[in-house]
């Protein structure tokens, strides 16, 4: 990724832009952007991980996040058992951390050996029904609230290191994980890995006649952004210092899809355009001051959503990256 | 073990699996006929519920409210078939699950606007608010009844449509190759449009008949899709003996594993934490069977002839 390309510069002036977005709002002296662009953030983590699956591998999984969910619950339950039965370790950062990254690996896995089985719209649907398994796994477990979720009484203890009850020093931990994983997928896309995952999506029989296996390939690739979308959830419930199953409903999971179309499949900065343009959108729509008949027309913005996402879809393929000047590449 | 209590909850099984035959009947004809995953089969049942929760309303009759509610969910689904998925056939299943997301959306806020944040009630008439001793000595609810009974109907008159008539003819050929029939000179778009209809007619039919049992409320389809999802994938996409016999099981096993877990889990869990454990176990059955499935037949139970993969 050459930065000295109009689209590079597009693409670092928007990070130097995030860099600076505390002291922005510093400034203004309205923490609710920080709040607002550490939650963009973090659902473009997820988003690139899916990114990995969708734009490079072919792969529509509709159930992504449930790992967010998962990684999220591991702080939840953490911090639960350190409030109510004074287990302090349950509220060590790291061992959260290891345990998100854990449990969304391990679920990956399963989840992923039995669906990669499938092809196409099977496999969909089933990615889709087993994040819903966890939704309602979730849903049924009294203890940890079931369907109210767990609030979070104390964030994860950084040991010092980070103070994540600190709203800036949380969005920079954010940020900077954001430039590592954007990074990460920069390497992994140039990579041997990286050329099979997306020789596998154009065209398998070939990779398959040189002597590829496609499916361990696509196996490490479903762990390796269940992981990170498993990293997206624990900073979520930081951040949110809430966790419920909802976050694993599968309508989640269709949001972040909608954020990968709408920045542009495929390409490594799409899905934080997408994200940055999904919350945006739900944020501009939801506040129309137009009234028709004494409805306030921004109460009911899904029903402007809806059919916008519609005409995007057969419209405006591409998202956001067809109007970036210059041609998109992978890496 | 309570073999009373075992028999009623089999009927309501019968009763779930045969809700989730009408859903996944047309779910998995649109899929295996024109290639299209309709994730807003559960917006039609969800309208079709509402449409017979206002008829009722209006007519004072419940019979009558669904006997309109009915072509009303069929004009609404050819509605949709011509205004937006029409333009989706020939596009990837990424695409058709965006947009029919979009639907989702759309359907959801509707209904919030014109009936209400809150939900709705359908009023059953005295006839069918009764229960019968089929079983003796257990009283059944005469409605639930009537669910499977108009659903083993429905199931039946729909195998003589596929299997007996011109227009099951062209379907079964249209899910097999759906080139060819075009290349006969058989009018796809015509038939296309049919089939939606009849589909959005039988989520229609489905949603109103959960109305009066579960309430009317938004997003009341969000749920049951998925479940739809799981038996026509366990049946094989494209097969209505797939679809019925899948939907029978997942309705047996969803709610008899739902009430019998607990006593079962009692067996060799300790008491407290088989009662944590059995509602969280029990909501995972179905996608347990799933799994297992697709482990051994990953095309599903029943693939339509000439899917083979």
């Amino acid at each position: 990724m050459s930065i000295l390309t109009p689209r590079g510069i597009i693409n670092s002036l928007l990070l130097i832009g995030l860099a600076l977005v505390p002291f922005v709002t510093e400034a203004m002296g309205d923490s609710f952007y920080t709040g607002l662009i550490s939650r963009i953030l973090i659902l473009s983590i997820a988003a690139i991980s899916l990114n990995l699956l969708i734009g490079f591998g072919g792969m529509v999984s509709f159930g992504h996040a449930a790992y967010i969910g998962v990684g999220a619950y591991m702080v939840g339950i953490g911090a639960f058992h350190a409030f109510e039965d004074g287990i302090d370790w349950m509220l060590n950062g790291y061992v959260q951390l290891l345990g998100a990254l854990l449990g969304s690996a391990i679920i990956a896995l399963i989840i992923g050996a039995i669906s990669l089985r499938t092809r196409g719209v099977y496999f969909i649907m089933i990615t889709m029904a087993f994040s819903q398994m966890l939704y309602f796994t979730a849903v049924g477990v009294e203890l940890y609230g079931a369907d109210d979720g767990l609030s979070i009484y104390s964030r994860s203890d950084m040991l010092g290191l980070i103070d994540m009850s600190d709203e800036k020093s949380l969005y920079y931990l954010i940020f900077f994980s954001l430039l590592l994983i954007l990074y990460f997928m920069h390497r992994l896309n140039g990579s041997h890995f990286g050329n099979i995952i997306r020789g596998t999506k154009s065209n398998e029989a070939r990779m398959r006649s040189i002597g590829v296996s496609p499916y361990r390939y696509r196996l490490t690739a479903f762990v390796i952004a269940g992981t990170i979308a498993g990293y997206a959830g624990f900073l979520m419930a930081n951040l949110n210092d809430f966790v419920s199953p909802d976050m694993m409903h599968w309508t989640r999971s269709g949001d972040l899809i909608i954020m990968i179309v709408l920045g542009g499949m495929g390409n490594l900065f799409g899905p934080l355009y997408g994200a940055v343009a999904f919350i945006m959108l739900e944020e501009v729509l939801s506040s129309i001051p137009l009234t028709v008949g004494g409805l306030r027309v921004g109460e009911y913005w899904q029903l402007i959503f809806g059919p916008m996402l519609i005409l995007i879809v057969l419209y405006a393929r591409n998202g956001i990256d067809s109007f970036l000047p210059g041609k998109a590449r992978a890496s | 073990m309570n073999w009373l209590l075992l028999l009623e909850q089999m009927l309501n099984g019968f009763q779930l699996g045969i809700l989730l035959f009408l859903l996944a009947a047309g779910l998995t004809l649109v899929f295996g006929i024109m290639d299209l995953v309709n994730l807003a089969h559960g917006s039609l049942y969800m309208m079709g519920a509402y449409f017979c929760a206002t008829f009722t309303g209006w007519t004072d009759s419940f019979l009558l409210g669904a006997l309109l509610a009915i072509p009303a969910t069929l004009i609404l689904g050819i509605l949709v078939e011509v205004i937006a998925l029409r333009n989706l056939y020939a596009r990837d299943h990424l695409d058709q699950v965006l947009a029919t997301f979009g639907l989702i959306l759309f359907f959801n806020e509707f209904v919030r606007l014109v009936w209400g944040p809150i939900g709705l009630d359908i009023p059953l008439p005295a006839f069918l608010n009764a229960t019968v001793e089929i079983i003796p000595g257990a009283p059944y609810p005469t409605y639930r009844i009537a669910i499977i009974i108009l659903g083993f109907l429905v199931a039946g008159l729909l195998y003589l449509l596929v299997s007996k008539t011109r227009m099951g003819m062209l379907i079964r050929a249209g899910a097999s190759n759906r080139e060819t029939i075009g290349a006969l000179g058989v009018n796809i778009k015509l038939l296309f449009t049919m089939v939606f209809g009849l589909g959005a007619a039988l989520a229609g039919l489905a949603g109103l008949m959960a109305g009066p049992i579960l309430s009317v409320e938004i997003g009341m389809g969000d749920g049951i899709l998925i479940l739809t999802l799981v038996v026509i994938v366990i049946g094989g996409i494209g097969s209505i003996k797939g679809a019925f016999i899948a939907a029978i099981i997942v309705g047996l096993i969803d709610t008899v594993g739902r009430s019998f877990l607990p006593e079962f889990l009692d067996l060799f869990l300790a008491e407290d934490s088989a009662a944590t454990a059995a509602p969280a176990i029990s909501s995972m059955l179905i996608y347990i069977l799933m799994a297992l499935i697709l482990a051994i037949r990953p095309q599903g139970l029943f693939p339509p002839k000439g899917v083979g993969r």
